[in-house]
């Protein structure tokens, strides 16, 4: 388990809070504001930040990441650059952990040891490997145990209770629930459906339960922070920079991030009374 | 003889060099529904009812066996060894694809699945897909990256005559890679009631081993043919590779007669170096795309390039995990043939022969017309013919510069490496 995912749920969990996780793709829509972009999402109330490898064929992704993507790659963005910026966080940043979400080509064209190592090294706390299911990742699963890394797994609506079990056994971090059939920014979440799956997940699943994919705003948020133990929010976040000048992106990521920060805490401490 | 058992369960071709290809490399929401084809191709593959109803279809809705033909005339001005061409152009449809479309098609009836959706490169397999899919009244959606449409119209045209719906992909490259891409993601947001058609020997488990399967009816006729036509084996068996299913169909019962060389040709493009080509196998090196491990042209970063060729069916980063295990374990062997290579054999072909073959097929023939002086007259080459070329005349007639465009519909429309077609004049 590694140290600061593990410390950010277990506060959160002492003061009845949920985790609000951001989704960007590093190097967009500029490589060299991500690092700023970062801090701004943590000042706006950010637990911890998922951060994309750009990859040219992102599959599991809808148009708003994918187009993400192509931004950071026309700038050469590679994952050695990516390293960097957490590198570059770090300095400043020693406490919110950092997430890489992405495909496995990069990281085997990097070689997965050296990837684990340098990973580490650079101060990332999960990963989460879109296209590696529990069965195809066996080896890189442990090298990324033994460097202290989590690997981070999805959920979805078709995932049989063997599944969520097969899952369950080896998921670090936590687990994060796909709340929809479809790639990311897609169509409307059913919230309900929602409460029904979280608690049999919480049956084959030791760590904590994010949901994403759908949350947009506030109320969807509140919603499902009512049954998971996170939030993760990605489409709707790059959608709002990719509108704002040049300049203004970690000032734009900071206010979403304390738009919905907000209605959170309320609604948790609401709960909790 | 060879003893040839793959992939094993779990999809895997392999070990070989520490490592396997093949593979499930999907999203978790993807996963339900391969463990569901998986089990259901399982129950059906050596189902009799199933398989009858399979040879059925393709003798009598397809039009097999199809022949083997002794390519005499282009045999003799090249003085050398025999050609002969297995004639997956004359299916029904047009090419080798609606074998694997059918066998698909069936095991979506039998899985109650009513939508189908397919990707396509030259338009060969969105053309099988829709044809069978008219034929057993399923819905039918075709992904095709809009420069292949550019490429490709008669096709499309077919596609849509055919009641199909033809949605173009503008991300990427526009071409075969981003249609998958674009056929993952409808199928990851639709997987309830929609199967998905992969139209080659690649893709996460079980597509690779499924479609060779239904493929390899073209390999199976071969192997009968070939004693009653030469009395014995060829010496080599040679068909070209894209995603490689036409290749795998004919090489795999090949694979245990250890006699008879395998020869997949790719697209080589602008040449092998240039740097524009779809030679995943000879310049390309083993990653994960599409649910597979597999050669893959890609860059430092492990981004995948974007790829050229003359043929649409061809163009396509990566290649059937299956063919990189048999380049690996040295089973078969992997050349390269460049656009104006195959634009030779495709106008030889037509001269010597009265057959106009596929892009895609030229390649394989190009390969073959350069073996065949080299070796003797009593040597046999076995081409795989694998579809018929009326879809790329377009192509050929630009790059040949001859206008024999007449239609509003195609003014001023031109085709990928080569020239712009005239604007007609008013």
């Amino acid at each position: 388990m590694n140290v600061r995912i593990a410390a950010v749920f277990e506060t959160l969990k002492a003061q009845g809070r949920q985790a609000l996780i951001p989704y960007v793709t590093a190097g967009d829509p500029s490589p060299a504001a991500t690092v700023d972009i970062l801090h701004g999402l943590v000042a706006g109330g950010a637990d911890i930040l998922e951060l994309g490898v750009p990859f040219s064929d992102p599959m599991a992704d809808g148009p708003v990441i994918q187009k993400a993507s192509e931004r950071a790659l026309a700038q050469g963005v590679g994952l050695d650059d990516v390293l960097g910026m957490v590198r570059d966080f770090r300095r400043d940043d020693a406490r919110t952990p950092v997430v890489l979400m992405g495909y496995a080509n990069p990281v085997e064209c990097y070689g997965v040891e050296a990837f684990a190592r340098d990973a580490a090294a650079a101060g990332v706390d999960g990963v989460l490997i879109v296209d590696y299911p529990p069965e195809e990742c066996e080896g890189f699963a442990a090298l990324l145990k033994a460097a202290g890394l989590d690997l981070i797994f999805l959920l979805a609506p078709t995932s049989t209770e063997a599944r969520m079990a097969t899952v369950g056994r080896i998921a670090g971090g936590y687990v994060y629930y796909v709340s929809l059939k479809g790639v990311t920014g897609a169509g409307h979440l059913d919230t309900d459906e929602v409460a029904r799956v979280i608690p049999r997940i919480r049956q084959h699943v030791q760590v904590p339960v994010g949901v994403g994919f759908g949350i947009r705003d506030a109320t969807s948020a509140v919603a499902v922070a009512g049954v998971s133990d996170a939030v993760v929010i990605g489409s709707k976040l790059i959608q709002l920079m990719e509108a704002a000048p040049a300049g203004t992106w970690a000032t734009v990521a900071r206010d979403f991030m304390a738009s919905i920060r907000g209605p959170l805490d309320a609604a948790s401490a609401a709960r909790r009374l | 003889m060879l003893d040839y058992q793959q992939p094993d369960a779990r999809g895997h071709f392999g070990p070989v060099n520490g490592s396997y290809f093949g593979g499930t490399f999907v999203a978790e929401t993807l996963i339900h529904a391969l463990d569901e084809l998986k089990a259901t191709y399982a129950r059906y593959q050596h189902d009799a009812e199933f398989q009858r109803e399979f040879r059925h279809e393709l003798a009598h809705f397809v039009g097999r066996p199809s022949p083997v033909y002794h390519a005499a005339r282009l045999s003799r001005e090249l003085g050398g060894a025999q050609i002969h061409l297995k004639r997956e152009d004359l299916n029904h449809t047009g090419a080798h694809k609606v074998n694997n479309t059918i066998g698909q098609a069936l095991l979506a009836k039998r899985m109650g699945k009513p939508r189908i959706i397919a990707e396509t490169g030259a338009g060969q397999h969105g053309v099988a897909t829709a044809t069978i899919c008219a034929r057993y009244g399923l819905e039918c959606v075709v992904y095709m990256g809009s420069e292949d449409i550019k490429r490709q119209s008669p096709n499309v045209y077919r596609m849509k005559l055919l009641g199909a719906t033809v949605v173009p992909v503008d991300s990427g490259s526009k071409t075969l890679k981003d249609a998958l891409n674009e056929a993952l993601r409808d199928w990851v947001t639709n997987v309830e009631n929609t199967y998905y058609i992969i139209g080659t020997v690649a893709g996460p488990a079980p597509y690779p081993a499924m479609v060779r399967d239904f493929q390899s009816v073209i390999g199976e006729e071969c192997l009968t043919q070939m004693p009653t036509q030469i009395g014995r084996q060829p010496d080599a068996v040679l068909a070209c590779v894209g995603g490689g299913s036409n290749a795998m169909g004919i090489f795999y019962p090949y694979i245990p007669h250890e006699g008879t060389r395998l020869i997949g040709v790719e697209a080589a493009g602008e040449g092998l170096d240039s740097g524009k080509h779809s030679a995943s196998l000879t310049r390309g090196t083993p990653g994960v795309l599409h649910g597979n491990r597999t050669y893959l042209l890609q860059d430092r970063n492990g981004q995948i390039t974007e790829t050229h060729s003359i043929s649409a069916g061809l163009d396509y980063p990566g290649v059937g995990p299956e063919h990189a295990y048999l380049k690996d374990i040295g089973r078969a062997e992997y050349v390269g043939i460049t656009d104006t290579e195959a634009l030779e054999a495709f106008h030889r072909l037509c001269r010597t022969e009265g057959i106009i073959p596929a892009l895609e097929s030229s390649h394989a023939v190009a390969h073959a017309m350069k073996m065949a002086p080299t070796m003797r007259p009593d040597q046999h080459l076995l081409v795989n013919l694998s579809g018929r070329g009326d879809k790329d005349i377009g192509t050929v007639a630009d790059l040949s510069n001859a206008d024999f465009y007449c239609r509003p519909s195609c003014r001023g429309q031109s085709v990928k490496g080569g020239v712009s077609v005239v604007e007609m004049k008013s």
